[in-house]
């Protein structure tokens, strides 16, 4: 037990090792035949950076540690962050970063998965043409996945956004929506409270006095949301009850977008059609017009591939464009060998915007399917 | 066969009063201030007083066979639920494991309205909106499910209804029987359905050694509680 690792039970000592090793190195021999520089971040990352970035949730999901001076530490949950923050502290426009190295994720009690696991990836920070970056990523992971009969899914979180755009509603439900794109049964309970117009109407049709008179009724002023911004909430409450509900038009358009799945290229003949009747999808089609002829001019026949516009929906917060994933279908037990995608408003979360996308391999789980087979 | 009881308290006092219907009478030495007593009426049975917030790791661990404690606790402090098996709930030490708000928000009622003011109150405090609690697991799991973002967890092992008032926090997430500590501290409870609804549970450990001897005195018992054997399948060799 003690050489197992992730995925594979002899990973820690012999020939396992080797093998691991040896596949290490040719992915980052790939990784740097591409331009990448080789990075390094440390294990243990400022905790608050995290949290400000994931919430509360990233708690469940990383180890934690106090340190008596430095506060809470966690142990690297993933290279994105570290990784982005060296750019911002170091680099220039374009670069490309290579890194290998293990990462530590808390994991529910019985579900077996691995609580420390290799990445191998690959990240591009460069504010150019947007669908050539996307496809440069995605063809260096065709290439360093070639011949492995693994199936890939792409989607693209941007064309979410740009549903939502086209609903072409109030900023304010607008935000809601945009908010919980990674979160479907709050992004479902959101669009619901948007038809709910007799909730709490009898509090909702009072007056500002009244409500003021309310709270205070109620309690003294206790803890810092004051009563202001109670009232300031109720208005905006009052008022969203005169704005329209969404139409059955719109709630369909937003319904076979969220549905959207078959190839890139019938995503984009779906997109067109709909952009006829709601003209701001029509940047999500161009985008992905854009990104087929990029993937043809790396070699790849880009129309094809797979393409739902909810992949990554779950899985990936965070990254808000291009997404693809590598996964054996005959092996439900692994994870995705290989996932990646766009992550500008990552890199914007964590300081001057980078548009960046990039990628991990998990080459203990690449091995654990050769062994088997 | 170690029995882990509250080392004081109501809890411990019922639980007294609840073993004694199955003819098991437990008496505390030294008028109780010593950490002692004894059992009459099964034999076997060694009686360890501890903490009711350290009975669920003693379980889990195996250093005690059986233990008295809340269902809240156990759900807190134990992630693999495997270790530890109910055996019967005991009637008493019912509380709940709610969120509370101040009064004075009117405008909240549920955790959708909640989700809201948190954006909101990021926006206008450059913070995010602070929950009290000292049950961090089960509380993180349940705005998780609801899908609440942009709040931050704040421990608090006690008095966790002052900490509205004294600015560390602006929402409670705690156990609450009566609800009487949140009504004088003007708080409200959140119309959804609570976190948890605990009470005091007899629990067995699936860990501890259970042997022969061990095995037998338990049987007996479940036997007087009408309740199926609850030790664990013996092991193979």
């Amino acid at each position: 037990m003690i050489a197992a690792r992730a995925y594979m039970p002899d990973g820690r000592i012999g020939t396992g090792l080797e093998r691991l090793e040896v596949e290490v190195s040719r992915l980052m021999a790939l990784f740097a035949e591409a331009g990448a520089q080789k990075v390094e971040p440390g294990a243990l990352l400022d905790a608050d950076v995290l949290l400000d970035l994931y919430g509360e949730d990233i708690r469940g999901r990383a180890y934690v540690t106090q340190d008596p001076v430095l506060g809470e530490r966690m142990l690297r949950p993933d290279f994105t962050v570290p990784v982005t923050q060296m750019h911002a502290a170091h680099g220039a426009e374009p670069a490309r970063y290579a890194y290998a190295g293990p990462v530590w994720r808390r994991q529910e009690p019985g579900s077996g998965r691995p609580t420390e696991y290799l990445q191998v990836g690959f990240e591009i920070f460069d504010a150019s043409d947007a669908a050539r970056v996307d496809a440069e990523v995605f063809a260096l992971f065709s290439a360093a996945l070639a011949g492995q009969g693994l199936a890939v899914e792409t989607g693209d979180l941007g064309v979410l956004f740009a549903a939502i755009d086209a609903l072409d509603i109030d900023a304010r439900r607008a935000g809601m929506l945009r908010r919980h794109v990674w979160r479907p049964k709050r992004f479902r309970r959101v669009l619901d409270t948007f038809s709910n117009t007799t909730r709490r109407a009898a509090l909702l049709d009072q007056t500002v006095e009244d409500w003021r008179a309310a709270a205070l009724t109620a309690s003294p002023q206790n803890g810092i949301r004051s009563v202001d911004e109670v009232i300031a909430r109720l208005s905006d409450l009052a008022a969203e009850r005169e704005l329209p509900e969404l139409s059955g038009e719109q709630r369909q358009m937003l319904q076979q977008v969220l549905d959207t799945k078959g190839s890139l290229f019938s995503a984009l003949t779906e997109l067109t059609e709909l952009s006829h009747n709601f003209p701001p999808l029509a940047k999500a089609a161009q985008r992905l017009e854009a990104r087929i002829a990029a993937l043809d001019a790396a070699g790849l026949d880009g129309g094809a591939l797979p393409f739902a516009a909810s992949f990554g929906r779950t899985t990936m917060e965070y990254y808000d464009g291009f997404v693809f994933g590598f996964v054996d279908r005959e092996r439900p037990d692994l994870p995705p060998v290989a996932s990646g995608g766009r992550y500008d408003a990552l890199t914007a979360a964590l300081g001057p915007a980078i548009p960046a996308v990039g990628g991990i391999i998990r080459p203990e789980a690449l091995l654990s399917r050769k062994a088997a087979s | 066969m170690k029995l882990g009881l509250p080392s004081k308290g109501r809890l411990q006092a019922d639980a007294i009063s609840w073993f004694s219907q199955f003819r098991i009478e437990i008496s505390r030495t030294d008028g109780g201030r010593e950490y002692a007593g004894s059992v009459i009426g099964l034999d076997g049975i060694e009686l360890v007083l501890l903490s009711a917030g350290e009975i669920p790791r003693e379980l889990a661990a195996g250093r005690i066979h059986l233990g008295v404690t809340g269902t809240d606790l156990v759900r807190e402090k134990i992630a693999d639920p495997s270790v530890i098996t109910p055996v019967q709930e005991m009637g008493f030490g019912h509380a709940d494991l709610i969120v509370a708000v101040p009064k004075l928000w009117i405008d909240v009622d549920t955790m959708d309205d909640l989700d809201d003011v948190a954006a909101r109150f990021r926006a206008d405090h450059g913070m995010r909106l602070r929950v009290a609690t000292k049950y961090h697991n089960l509380v993180r799991r349940y705005f998780s499910e609801h899908g609440v973002a942009d709040y931050v967890l704040v421990d608090s092992q006690g008095a966790t209804e002052g900490t509205i008032k004294n600015e560390t926090a602006e929402v409670v997430a705690d156990i609450t029987s009566s609800g009487e500590t949140l009504r004088a501290n003007h708080l409200k409870i959140l119309s959804d359905a609570p976190i948890l609804k605990s009470q005091a549970t007899l629990f067995a450990s699936a860990t501890a050694a259970w042997s022969p001897e061990t095995r037998q005195i338990a049987d007996e018992l479940a036997a007087r509680m009408s309740v199926a054997s609850f030790t664990p399948p013996a092991q193979q060799k």
